[in-house]
């Protein structure tokens, strides 16, 4: 292992900072969160992903202090959090409408948490300049939260929630209510800042692009449960289940019966009259067992004439999506099976290679997918 | 652009004369100079001095002002208390009878509530007074007050709670620094309203005042039970000017407020585009 | 803690002036008039316990109730009522819908104002805005020196003192109760609603009968609610513009106390008001809840 690398969770002798053990959160009969077990490890950005009603905001509302878990415990540096109020945590919240005083200017907004410290004046005084420094504010300090634009008011909730020092810093969907220039933007700017002043995130999103550009890890849940944790490029290549790989990203998703083993290979039968899929699978597979085959569409690649791989099936052009610098072809193979193929546009429109009801070739290489159990 | 139809313009026309009219009536002769009330005899302000000399009429507008502050102080209180526990405090024992408390002084018939807390007053052996006002009027105004600051605390955004408690306040501290001031307009309206309802009430004061206190209400009844009286004209043309300014004042305010906001946000929004 | 505290302020506050004295009044509704003034019998004894509690139920009788039913004064008190309630309530919406409907088509930077001018007077003295329409309504008042001055009549309308003095008051009073919500229901109308009617081969008035009447529906029925709930027991309007004929509930209860100093028929009479007014109390809830729904 390298030493620059970040890694500390491949670290069996590091120590995480927060600890979740079997944690369930019960609203009435439904369980937000199910028997939970995770290890959030010092100066990560670990994004917490999936769709809304997974169970992310609870999980983050019981670290900020707001819900307490029906069972399990959860340790913030080793001690158990469940005696603590909200307002003694050494954890801060970013939240999701921002929550930024209406009453107050930026500046009493950010200088709110340290006045309750009972810090010196001069002393809030200096942290409020260097947050509002830091977060590139220093202009609108007298402003009232009204008189700024949401991009700014952003940055004054993300100042607030920091001028404590917080061990832990909890975002709640941070860049929710931006347009996407501007969110893809912040993202940079919010991992800038994680990086300069070495805090501890963990964001909530239902967004997997921001959970991908800016976690050291990702956790997908679904029903109050994590399917997978993984390092954002692990959970794009590898997924562990077809719900992971359909939901990050796009994906073909094909049905089949595994075959015999081959070496490291393994044939996958799917249709009548096709050839056998080989994948390179990961785990064991019995012969007969379903094996679902996934496949992203930029990995598909797509030809008039017959390719010299052998993974190639013959199938005609059903749609095609022109997204600017991407196309994304709809191919119909013999069995009705739809294959998306994409390419990427670095030549003009007007040399397109392919239209409507073209017969066409798709094919990948026999490591380009991965072979999943559910 | 809308414009007004004219069978709009007449209806609001008519609707408003008949609004209004009354009152104006009222206030132009107040300033007949005539003990005729309704023979008009020329210009005067001489009712408006001999209402200034009334030592009964004195006495019983500081009474009323007295009941009105004090009563409507302690509603505000109360009613802000009442308030947070119908919105937050979720399921406790007997919330229902507690929300019925609340709401039932709303459409109670007011010679009910007067009589009910008259037998009271008795039973438990209080002398009526200026502090058996009080308390009457207290009680029902606190309702009002909780239903007016309710309705602003169902729309307020729990986040600012939580992002004070976050930041390290207690739930009191949270209160006081952040709901409180964001409440405080709605507060305000409730207070206002349970000062004005003290002001005006009759009916409520008549029961369960004494000898030793009467209120302007209960001045004027006793005077205009009798016909309509110069007098009293210039008084309720004294007290349609107060409440008039007031409520043209306060709209303006608000509305000055709320130009100066929008003109804010403008502005802000220019600024990110720009 | 804090919480405890937080509920059991207002809590008390009102199980001691609002609970309380209600029951005050059912018990001394049940009660004997013992010469018309306190005690009254029987008395709870509470050192007695439960022996005591027993004597006091048993010494309590619907005796005051019976009487309201053999005197038809009473009855017909009620039944006058609600009958006023009734009626005024509907010229009050006959009134009050044009207004409303008025400044819903109102060009946008006039509606503030108009609401405005329809809550000023719900500031202003209610004793105040009553006491106005005497000087109006009475013999020589000013509405019979123009209609006579004008020549349309020659001996004076008597008004002032009859039912009709009192139906005017009313309509006057709670015109803005009336006026608001319904204003709120036709103001969140989609004009685009009534375009699409005509388009489909609605006259105007057809439109307006098949769509703007049936969408303000529930502004309507919250504003008849207003304004009958409190008519029934108006006491001020009764009195000052209504004759010796005016029979009220809120004007007997009043004088029954005051004038005739009998505290038990004065609170029997309180007891069923109470009831009467119950069922619309309810309908109106209903009515709102309904509202409240269909919002979300």
């Amino acid at each position: 292992m390298p030493q620059d690398v970040f890694a500390p969770w491949l670290d069996p002798d590091a120590n995480p900072i927060i600890q979740f053990k079997n944690v369930t959160k019960k609203f009435g009969d439904f369980a937000a969160v199910d028997d939970l077990t995770i290890d959030i490890y010092e100066r990560e950005f670990f994004a917490l992903l999936g769709p809304s009603g997974c169970g992310k905001t609870t999980m983050m509302r019981m670290l900020a202090g707001f819900e307490a878990p029906t069972e399990g415990h959860i340790l913030l540096s080793g001690q158990d959090m469940a005696p603590v109020p909200p307002n003694k945590r050494a954890v801060n919240m970013m939240f999701q409408s921002y929550a930024l005083f209406p009453h107050l200017s930026v500046w009493n907004n950010i200088a709110f948490g340290l006045r309750r410290n009972g810090l010196p004046k001069d002393e809030i005084a200096a942290r409020v300049d260097e947050m509002l420094r830091l977060t590139r504010l220093e202009k609108f300090a007298r402003r009232k939260p009204h008189q700024i634009s949401g991009g700014q008011r952003q940055r004054v909730a993300l100042a607030r929630s920091l001028a404590k020092a917080p061990k832990l810093l909890l975002l709640d969907e941070p860049l929710g209510a931006l347009d996407k220039k501007l969110r893809q933007e912040t993202q940079f700017e919010l991992m800038d800042i994680q990086e300069k002043t070495g805090t501890t995130f963990v964001i909530v999103t239902h967004d997997q692009e921001e959970a991908m550009t800016v976690a050291s890890r990702v956790a997908v849940m679904d029903h109050g449960k994590i399917v997978q944790v993984a390092t954002p490029p692990d959970i794009y290549e590898t997924p562990n289940s077809t719900y992971v790989a359909d939901f990050i990203g796009d994906v073909n998703l094909i049905e089949g019966k595994a075959g015999a083993m081959d070496g490291d290979k393994l044939a996958i039968s799917w249709g009548e009259g096709l050839a056998d899929i080989i994948g390179t699978p990961h785990t064991n597979f019995d012969k007969g067992q379903t094996v679902y085959f996934a496949i992203r569409p930029e990995k598909v690649t797509i030809t008039h004439d017959k390719p010299a791989n052998p993974i190639a099936f013959r199938g005609k052009v059903l749609d095609i999506a022109y997204l600017g610098n991407l196309s994304t072809y709809h191919v119909e193979l013999p069995n009705g099976q739809i294959i998306k193929a994409q390419t990427a546009n670095n030549r003009r429109i007007s040399r397109r290679g392919f239209t409507w009801e073209d017969k066409v070739w798709v094919s990948w290489t026999d490591t380009a997918g991965v072979l999943l159990e559910n | 652009m809308r414009r007004f139809s004219w069978f709009n313009a007449t209806s609001l026309t008519l609707g408003f004369a008949f609004l209004y009219l009354p009152m104006v009536i009222l206030i132009i002769y107040s300033f007949n100079a005539s003990k005729l009330v309704t023979v008009w005899a020329g210009f005067s302000t001489k009712w408006y001095g001999e209402l200034m000399q009334n030592e009964a009429f004195l006495d019983a507008a500081w009474v009323t002002i007295k009941v009105a502050v004090i009563s409507s102080t302690i509603a505000t209180a109360l009613g802000t208390m009442a308030a947070i526990v119908m919105v937050r405090s979720g399921r406790f024992l007997g919330r229902t009878l507690f929300s019925g408390m609340i709401y039932a002084p709303l459409v109670m018939p007011e010679v009910i509530t007067g009589l009910s807390l008259l037998l009271l007053f008795i039973g438990i052996g209080l002398d009526r007074g200026v502090l058996t006002i009080v308390l009457a009027h207290t009680t029902f105004s606190m309702c009002y007050v909780s239903v007016v600051v309710s309705s602003r605390l169902v729309s307020f955004d729990q986040s600012l709670e939580e992002a004070a408690l976050d930041l390290g306040c207690s739930p009191f501290q949270a209160f006081f620094l952040v709901t409180l001031p964001i409440i405080a307009p709605a507060v305000i309206s409730g207070w206002l309203l349970a000062f004005t309802l003290s002001l005006d009430d009759l009916v409520i004061a008549s029961f369960t005042s004494g000898p030793s206190a009467t209120t302007l209400p209960m001045k004027i009844w006793s005077s205009v039970r009798l016909g309509v009286s110069p007098e009293i004209n210039a008084l309720s043309t004294i007290m349609i000017g107060i409440v008039t300014i007031g409520v043209i004042t306060a709209s303006l305010v608000s509305k000055s407020t709320v130009a100066r906001q929008q003109r804010e946000e403008r502005a802000a929004e220019r600024l990110s585009a720009g | 803690m804090r919480r405890l505290i937080l509920i059991a302020v207002p809590y008390i506050w009102l199980l001691a002036l609002f609970l309380v004295p209600f029951i005050i009044v059912l018990k001394i509704a049940l009660s004997d008039a013992w010469l018309a003034i306190p005690p009254y019998v029987p008395t709870l004894d509470i050192s007695a316990g439960w022996a005591g509690f027993k004597d006091f139920l048993s010494g309590l009788d619907f005796e005051n109730f019976i009487f309201l039913t053999e005197d038809d004064l009473y009855w017909k008190a009620y039944l006058s009522s609600l009958k006023i309630a009734a009626i005024s309530t509907l010229f009050t919406l006959l009134v009050g819908y044009p207004i409303a409907y008025g400044m819903a088509k109102a060009p946008d930077e006039w509606r503030p104002t108009l609401l405005m001018l329809v809550i000023l007077p719900f500031w202003t003295s209610f004793l105040i805005r009553v006491y106005s329409w005497m000087g109006i309504l009475s013999q020589e008042g000013y509405l019979n020196q123009t209609l006579m001055s004008l020549g349309l009549i020659s001996e004076p309308l008597i008004i002032l003192n009859t039912n009709a003095a009192v139906y005017i008051g009313i309509v006057y009073t709670y015109l803005p109760f009336m006026i608001l919500p319904i204003y709120s229901a036709l103001e969140k109308l989609d004009a685009s609603l009534i375009e699409a009617a005509e388009d489909l081969g609605c006259s105007r008035l057809s439109a307006f009968w098949l769509v703007t009447i049936p969408l303000s529906k529930q502004g309507i029925i919250a504003g008849c609610f207003l304004v009958f709930i409190p008519t029934i027991g108006e006491f001020v309007i009764p009195s000052l513009l209504g004759g010796s004929q005016t029979l009220m509930i809120g004007k007997v209860l009043w004088e029954e106390f005051f004038s005739n100093r009998d505290w038990p028929v004065a609170s029997a009479v309180a007891v069923i008001l109470l009831l009467i007014l119950v069922i619309p109390i309810i309908l109106f809830q209903r009515n709102e809840q309904k509202q409240r729904e269909a919002n979300e």
